[in-house]
C-alpha cells in the first residue's frame, strides 16, 4: 500500500466530498485540535470542497504555540549559561520570548542545536564532555516518549552531561477547559492523529461524555480528513455521539501501551500549566519524577530562571484564535506587523500554527492579507 | 593517509607541489598552465559572467560532491543566460587535515563534470586554513561565457506562455537533508546535480528560444516561479500532480513536513517557452539522461499578477509561497 498517493487519491476526495454535500444538512463548526490538521486543511485547500455550513475552527494543538513566553525565556536563560549547550526540536527556535528568540541567541554565538531526534542529544553529550546538554522537550503526546526513551537511555549509559527542561504538555485537558469555559462554539473535533497512535482513541470518551460532542480520530491525509468529516456529519444525521476512529491503520483505542508505561516511568503531571492565550489549565502538562530530579535543568538551574508570567503583544490574538474564538485573518496585525518573518505571536512561528497555515496556504480564499 | 597540512597554503615549495601534483594534473590545460598572475582570453561578443561560492555538507553525497556541484552551478549560471560556458576560476578553501585522498576524488569529480560541457578552468587559488577555519572545504567557482542566444529574461513572460520543469524536484535538497540528519531511509534517491549546456544547447540547434530559463537551486521550483510571476507581474497557473516528485522526496517532506518544491535543485532548470514550442521542447529534452523526465507543468496567465496558483489533484486551489526562512522540521 502506498501511504501517500492511496490517501491522496483525487476520484477518492472528490467522491468524499460529494457524498458531504449530499448529506450535510446542518451547520457544523469542526475544531481540529492538532496543528498537523490545520497545515493539512490548509495546504490541500480542503475548505474549498465543502459546503459553506462546514467550518473549521483551529484549536491549541500546536505545541510551539501554546508555550507561553516565560519558558522561551526559560530556554533563552539555559542557552545563556556558560558551558551550555542548548538543544531542542524544529521551529521552536524561532518563538520569540520576551528577549527575542533561540535563533536570534544562536546569532550571538549561544550553542543552541535544532535536532531532528531527541536522540542526536546523546551523540552531543558524547562529543562535548566538558559542556552540559540541556533538551529543552517540547510536543504533545506525540514526542514524549522519544524525551523518556532519551531519559531511559542517560541513565542506562551513564552520562553526566544532559539535563531535561520539560515542556511535554497533554492533549484532553486543554479541550476539555475549552469546553468548560462555555464561549467556543465546536459542534464536533477532529481528533490528533499522532497524539492518538501513543495515547489510544480512549482518552476522548470522557470528553464526548462530558460535552455531548462527537470526535472522529483522523489521519493527516486529505482522504483522511475528508473520510472523518463524513464520520461526524453522519454521527449528525444519525443522531449518534461517539468517538469514532477513521485512522485505523495506525490508532487503536488502547494505543501504544509500551510507550505509555515508559512515559509513566520517568514522567508525572504537574499540578497546572499555564498555556499561552488560555492560561492556567491543571495537570495539563507532565513534568520529571522527583526521583529524577537531579537531571531536571528546572530545579539544577531554578536559580537563573524567570519566573514571572508574561503576557502576549495586546494586539495579538492568539489566545482567541487557540480557543476557537476566532480566525486568523480577523487579527489585525495578521499578515502585517505579524509575519513568518517576523513573528509577533506564536500562531504566527511553527509551520503548525494557525497563522502561518492561513498566511501560507489560505491567502487563495481567505481575506485579510495584501 | 596523506593530509593536507598548513604549509601547503603557503605560497611556497609544498603549495606549488600541491598545484602541481594535483590540480594541474587533472585540470590541465594550455591557459592554465602558464601560470601567468591572470589567463589571457579570446572571447567573442557579450559574455555571461558568474561566480558562486559552495560550502555545502556533507561533502559527499548520493550522486555527486561538493566538486562536481562547484562546476555544474557555475556551468548552469551561464547557460541560463544564453551562454555557452567557456572559462572557469577555482578557489579551493581547505582545512588543515583535509585528506589529500577525499580531496583528489572532488578534483577528480570536477574534470568529468567540465569535460561535459567543454568549459576549462583557467585561474585559480589554493588557501590552507587552520582547523575549524572551514568545514572541510570551500570552493568558489567564477566562470565566463559567450552569449549565443540573447534576451532570455524573467521579465519576458506573458500569458499563454507554457512552463516546463527539465527533472524531478527536490532530490538533491531530500538527498542532502537525509544524509546529514542520518535519517538512514532504505531509498535510492541520488542528487539532480548535473551541468545542462548539452540539453540546452539542442534546443537552440532546434530552434528553441526559451523566453525565460532558471535552474532551481536554493529555494527550487517555487523560488523560480514565484520571482518570475514577480518579475513579469504575470500570475502563474501550475498543476501539482504535473509536478514531477520521486517518491522518496514525498516522503522524506511527508516525515518532515516540508513541500518538495522548496527543496534546493543542482541540475533542474524551469523554462518559460512559447506554448506552441512546448512538445518540441519536450521531445529534445527528453533525449538527454539529465532532462528526460522534463513535464509540461503550467501556464502564464493573466489574473493573480506576482502569485503562483497551484491546482490540487482534487481541483482545490492555493498559493504557492516563496520559501522563507530555515529549513526546519515540523513537530506535530
Amino acid at each position: 500500500m502506498d501511504l501517500i498517493e492511496e490517501f491522496r487519491n483525487p476520484a477518492h476526495v472528490k467522491a468524499l466530498a460529494k457524498s458531504i454535500h449530499a448529506e450535510a444538512t446542518r451547520p457544523l463548526n469542526i475544531m481540529e485540535v492538532c496543528g498537523g490538521h490545520t497545515h493539512t486543511i490548509m495546504k490541500f485547500g480542503i475548505p474549498q470542497l465543502l459546503p459553506k455550513q462546514i467550518q473549521f475552527v483551529h484549536g491549541p494543538g500546536c505545541p510551539v504555540c501554546i508555550m507561553p513566553k516565560e519558558r522561551i525565556d526559560h530556554a533563552l536563560a539555559l542557552a545563556s549559561q556558560e558551558g551550555v549547550i542548548l538543544a531542542t526540536l524544529g521551529d521552536m527556535i524561532r518563538v520569540p520570548g520576551s528577549m527575542g528568540s533561540l535563533q536570534t541567541l544562536r546569532a550571538e554565538g549561544a550553542d543552541i542545536r535544532a535536532l531532528y531526534s531527541p536522540l542526536d542529544v546523546l551523540k552531543i553529550a558524547k562529543e562535548n564532555p566538558d559542556k552540559t546538554v540541556v533538551f529543552f522537550a517540547i510536543g504533545f503526546e506525540t514526542t514524549t516518549p522519544m524525551s523518556a526513551s532519551l531519559v531511559k537511555m542517560v541513565l542506562a549509559q551513564n552520562i553526566p552531561n544532559v539535563l531535561f527542561h520539560v515542556n511535554h504538555v497533554l492533549v484532553p485537558e486543554p479541550v476539555e477547559a475549552i469546553m468548560a469555559g462555555g464561549d467556543a462554539k465546536i459542534d464536533a473535533f477532529l481528533g490528533p492523529s499522532h497524539v492518538s497512535v501513543i495515547t489510544g482513541s480512549k482518552i476522548y470518551e470522557p470528553i464526548v461524555r462530558a460535552f455531548n460532542t462527537p470526535i472522529v480520530v483522523a489521519g493527516f491525509e486529505p482522504v483522511d480528513v475528508m473520510e472523518s468529516i463524513l464520520k461526524i456529519v453522519r454521527q449528525f444525521n444519525e443522531g449518534r455521539c461517539e468517538v469514532e476512529n477513521q485512522y485505523t491503520r495506525a490508532v487503536s483505542r488502547e494505543g501504544n501501551v509500551s510507550a505509555q508505561k515508559l512515559i509513566e516511568t520517568y514522567f508525572e503531571q504537574r499540578e497546572s500549566f499555564r498555556w499561552r492565550g488560555i492560561g492556567d489549565i491543571p495537570r495539563s502538562a507532565l513534568k520529571l519524577k522527583d526521583a529524577y530530579a537531579h537531571l531536571d535543568a528546572e530545579k539544577v538551574f531554578e536559580a537563573v530562571l524567570p519566573k514571572t508570567p508574561i503576557d502576549d503583544h495586546k494586539s495579538c490574538i492568539c489566545g482567541k484564535i487557540l480557543k476557537g474564538l476566532a480566525k486568523p485573518y480577523e487579527c489585525k496585525v495578521f499578515g502585517k506587523a505579524c509575519m513568518p518573518s517576523s513573528p509577533m505571536g506564536s500562531c504566527m512561528v511553527s509551520s503548525e500554527g494557525a497563522c502561518a497555515a492561513y498566511f501560507k496556504y489560505g491567502k487563495f480564499t481567505h481575506k485579510g492579507v495584501a | 593517509m596523506k593530509r593536507i597540512q598548513l604549509a601547503q597554503g603557503g605560497g611556497g615549495e609544498e603549495t606549488t607541489g600541491l598545484i602541481k601534483g594535483l590540480f594541474f594534473k587533472h585540470f590541465s590545460n594550455e591557459i592554465l598552465e602558464k601560470m601567468e598572475d591572470a589567463a589571457t582570453l579570446h572571447v567573442k561578443g557579450p559574455i555571461a559572467f558568474t561566480t558562486d561560492s559552495f560550502t555545502v555538507s556533507p561533502l559527499f553525497f548520493e550522486g555527486g560532491n561538493i566538486g562536481k556541484l562547484a562546476i555544474a552551478g557555475t556551468v548552469n549560471d551561464l547557460v541560463m543566460a544564453g551562454a555557452k560556458p567557456l572559462y572557469l576560476t577555482c578557489s579551493f578553501m581547505i582545512e588543515e587535515g583535509f585528506l589529500l585522498e577525499e580531496l583528489e576524488s572532488i578534483v577528480l569529480s570536477m574534470k568529468e563534470e567540465m569535460a561535459k560541457s567543454g568549459v576549462k578552468i583557467v585561474a585559480g587559488d589554493t588557501k590552507v586554513v587552520p582547523k575549524g577555519g572551514v568545514d572541510g572545504l570551500f570552493i568558489n567557482t567564477t566562470g565566463i561565457g559567450e552569449i549565443v542566444c540573447e534576451g532570455i529574461s524573467a521579465h519576458n513572460l506573458k500569458a499563454g506562455h507554457a512552463l516546463i520543469v527539465s527533472n524531478e524536484v527536490g532530490n538533491h535538497g531530500a538527498c542532502i537533508l537525509a544524509k546529514r540528519e542520518e535519517l538512514d531511509l532504505e531509498m535510492k534517491l541520488k542528487t539532480d546535480c548535473a551541468s545542462l549546456w548539452a540539453p540546452v544547447e539542442a534546443l537552440f540547434a532546434a530552434g528553441i528560444k526559451p523566453l525565460a530559463l532558471r535552474d532551481a537551486t536554493r529555494g527550487g521550483l517555487s523560488a523560480v516561479l514565484n520571482e518570475w510571476a514577480e518579475a513579469s507581474k504575470v500570475g502563474l497557473a501550475v498543476s501539482e500532480k504535473a509536478i514531477p516528485v520521486a517518491q522518496e522526496v514525498k516522503g522524506i517532506c511527508e516525515l518532515l513536513g516540508f513541500e518538495p518544491y522548496e527543496f534546493a535543485n543542482e541540475g533542474t532548470m524551469v523554462l518559460c517557452v512559447e506554448a506552441a514550442d512546448v512538445e518540441k521542447t519536450l521531445s529534445v529534452l527528453h533525449r538527454f539522461e539529465e532532462t528526460e523526465k522534463a513535464c509540461y507543468i503550467g501556464t502564464v496567465v493573466g489574473e493573480h499578477a506576482g502569485k503562483v496558483v497551484l491546482e490540487t489533484p482534487w481541483g482545490s486551489h492555493r498559493f504557492l509561497e516563496p520559501p522563507k526562512g530555515e529549513l526546519l522540521p515540523r513537530i506535530c
